[in-house]
């Protein structure tokens, strides 16, 4: 039962309470789709919403608004433990700072990524790690390893669930440039073996360059689109009208 | 959950828990505890103090009530000086306190020739060997009192039970070993109940038996002939009224003759009743203290205060506890805040994080009462020394207590309740705000 789409949004909207009690619109897409499989750049300056975005995708945040549905599976109008579930099972995130936990081993870290949604396959870790070039360090704390190596426990980590999708807000952000190219192209060959789709944010133009798709948040998300101002939103307060 | 189940090849979501779960929490607890390491140490011995304290309190409450009052004195009741009985009951039993007096020679055989008296063995008392009481009483302590049922106060092989003529002692357990002394060994009491080196009399003793350890009071005692004690240089008779003055190896008509108590051994209940309405209420001359067992649970009713007091403190030391479990996790949760928050985006419930911070307390309560165990061991040993020492009885240690029981599941119910306020706080932690690198 492949879904047509690894990723699919609708009239997705989120907006945030100023301390002043002002509802501010930060995202408001009318339409996002990824087919399976697919490799997605997003431009996404800051400002324009992206951390939002991407949180919303992943189940983070709830929604105000619209759909979500990852692999066929619905992110929105759901329970936050079905969103964390979905969250689990069917996507990994790689977050620019990597979050990797500091008092686990590589190892350790993949197989946290794995016992909250298939189950802990230390073989499948190991694997996974070997594939990115850690076989060598499975038993390094992150402390230990360079930040390259760390980020590449970070894409093992998204990948240890058989993941469908991966999330990346600017993976490469904290490495050098000649690291960072060598990086995207581990993790989009990895994800392409793997049979995951990649949906990867960044401001940078090079990094974008390799993708033969490239979204302009900032066009996408309604809310920021033109000049980056927020508006007010004329709209009722947050979570009515979620299921409609 | 089932080794055979493939869930890798599931498709759709996967109910119940995923493999590896359950290890995979108590790994990220285990791994918290040991990166606070000193911390959980500290909280885990605070919580072994309180649990092994409270254990203690309430075993050792028990079990001394139980030694003194039901514990195998071997008597039914005690005949002496017009007096407390508790006092009377302290002197003669637990070989304590001071004599109230004596009574005149003439009481003793009144009431060993009473129906209801199955056995009557006088004691006198007045002497001490380094401190340990010496006490005059008849062969008939060893030939036919039983102090437990079943047990008399036997010789240990190479020794036998002084006549009634001789200057014969037969040296209890602990006094053989402390002051060591041997059969054959000749000894010289000293005056007076407290040990002084300048009262020493001048009547030599031959140590003709050395007691087998009865695990009772009677360890702690020098016994001699009744009459010795008469005949013992210095002491005066009052039996008559009048002071009379026995001659070493001369017959002391018994009009002069003193006891200091008349240990008692009843037929049956019913003679307490009448001897202590006859004796008590009638009598103006003398003091059954009887039922035993009753005069000691007075005394306990009387310092009963005490344990309540210790039980407060107990108490007190287990919310110290309870508040230091709390605030050792506590402590913890700004720095793990970011922890809770990549977990949760890995996919990990808010009831996952809750359990585990939960679990953490309950692992170092239950960590802290099994050390607990220890604490109450050393406890209860030294109490056990101290109250053999000081009085011969023995305390049972290693005796089944509920409080053995009940007090570790109070504890760990009150170690999980401590981990509920820090488990709420991550319950409660915001995953996007908490994913920033420096927030």
């Amino acid at each position: 039962m492949n879904a047509p789409h690894v990723l699919e949004v609708r009239d997705l909207r989120k907006s945030y309470r100023s301390p002043e009690g002002e509802h501010t619109l930060v995202v408001d897409v009318p339409s996002f789709r990824m087919a399976s499989g697919e490799q997605v750049g997003l431009r996404g300056p800051s400002g324009s919403g992206k951390t939002t975005f991407l949180n919303l995708v992943a189940g983070i945040l709830q929604a105000d608004g619209g759909s979500v549905h990852v692999d066929g599976g619905p992110m929105t109008g759901v329970s936050e433990s079905a969103r964390d579930r979905l969250r689990a099972e069917r996507m990994g995130y790689v977050f620019q700072t990597f979050n990797l936990l500091q008092g686990y081993s590589a190892l350790e870290n993949v197989e946290l990524g794995m016992m909250f949604g298939r189950g802990v396959d230390g073989r499948y870790a190991r694997e996974l790690l070997g594939r990115v070039g850690l076989g060598h360090r499975l038993r390094y704390r992150p402390r230990q390893l360079s930040v390259g190596q760390q980020q590449r426990v970070a894409v093992a980590r998204a990948l240890a669930n058989r993941t469908k999708l991966v999330l990346a807000d600017e993976p490469t952000g904290n490495l050098d440039r000649a690291h960072a190219m060598e990086a995207l192209a581990l993790m989009r060959e990895v994800c392409r073996e793997h049979d995951a789709a990649l949906l990867l944010v960044s401001h940078d133009p090079e990094v974008l360059g390799h993708f033969a798709r490239v979204d302009d948040l900032a066009r996408l998300n309604r809310a920021t689109s033109g000049s980056g101002i927020t508006m007010p939103v004329a709209e009722p307060a947050p979570g009515v009208g979620e299921r409609a | 959950m089932t080794r055979g189940q493939t869930r890798g090849q599931t498709r759709g979501l996967t109910r119940g828990r995923p493999r590896g779960l359950t290890r995979g929490i108590m790994r990220i607890v285990l791994r918290s505890l040991r990166q606070h390491a000193l911390s959980t140490a500290i909280t885990v011995l605070s919580v072994a103090l309180a649990s092994g304290l409270v254990m203690a309190v309430f075993a050792i409450k028990r079990q001394s009530y139980e030694a003194f009052t039901g514990g195998p004195v071997g008597f039914d009741a005690v005949l002496g000086a017009r007096g407390s009985q508790l006092q009377l009951v302290l002197n003669t039993v637990f070989h304590l306190e001071t004599s109230p007096g004596n009574i005149p020679f003439a009481s003793y055989t009144a009431i060993a020739a009473d129906p209801g008296v199955a056995l009557a063995v006088p004691y006198a008392v007045g002497d001490n060997f380094h401190g340990y009481r010496v006490v005059g009483t008849t062969d008939e302590l060893f030939t036919k009192f039983e102090y437990r049922a079943g047990h008399k106060l036997d010789v240990a092989p190479g020794g036998r039970i002084f006549t009634a003529q001789e200057r014969g002692a037969v040296v209890g357990s602990v006094v053989a070993r402390q002051v060591g002394v041997k059969v054959g060994d000749h000894i010289r009491p000293y005056h007076g109940l407290q040990f002084d080196e300048a009262q020493q009399h001048d009547d030599d003793y031959e140590v003709v038996g050395i007691l087998e350890p009865s695990n009772s009071p009677s360890d702690r005692v020098v016994w001699i002939p009744i009459l010795g004690i008469y005949r013992m240089s210095g002491h005066v008779l009052r039996g008559t009224g009048r002071t009379f003055r026995p001659h070493p190896d001369s017959l002391i008509p018994e009009e002069h003759r003193e006891v200091s108590a008349v240990m008692l051994k009843l037929t049956d209940p019913t003679a307490g009743i009448y001897l202590d309405q006859a004796i008590n209420r009638q009598g103006k001359s003398a003091t059954l203290a009887w039922p035993i067992g009753r005069v000691m649970a007075d005394l306990f009713g009387k310092i009963g205060w005490v344990n309540e007091v210790l039980a407060l403190v107990a108490y007190l030391v287990v919310v110290v506890a309870a508040g230091s479990i709390l605030a050792s996790i506590y402590n913890t949760m700004n720095e793990r805040r970011r922890e809770f928050a990549i977990l949760r985006s890995l996919g990990a419930r808010r009831g996952t994080v809750f359990s585990a911070i939960v679990l953490e307390s309950t692992t170092i309560t239950v960590l802290g009462v099994l050390v607990g165990y220890v604490v109450y061991a050393a406890i209860l040993g030294a109490a056990f020394v101290a109250v053999r020492a000081q009085t011969g009885v023995v305390l049972d240690a290693w005796r089944y207590d509920p409080a053995l029981l009940l007090t570790p599941m109070g504890m760990c119910v009150l170690g999980a309740l401590a981990g509920l306020v820090p488990a709420f706080k991550a319950y409660r932690t915001d995953v996007a705000s908490n994913l920033m690198p420096n927030s």
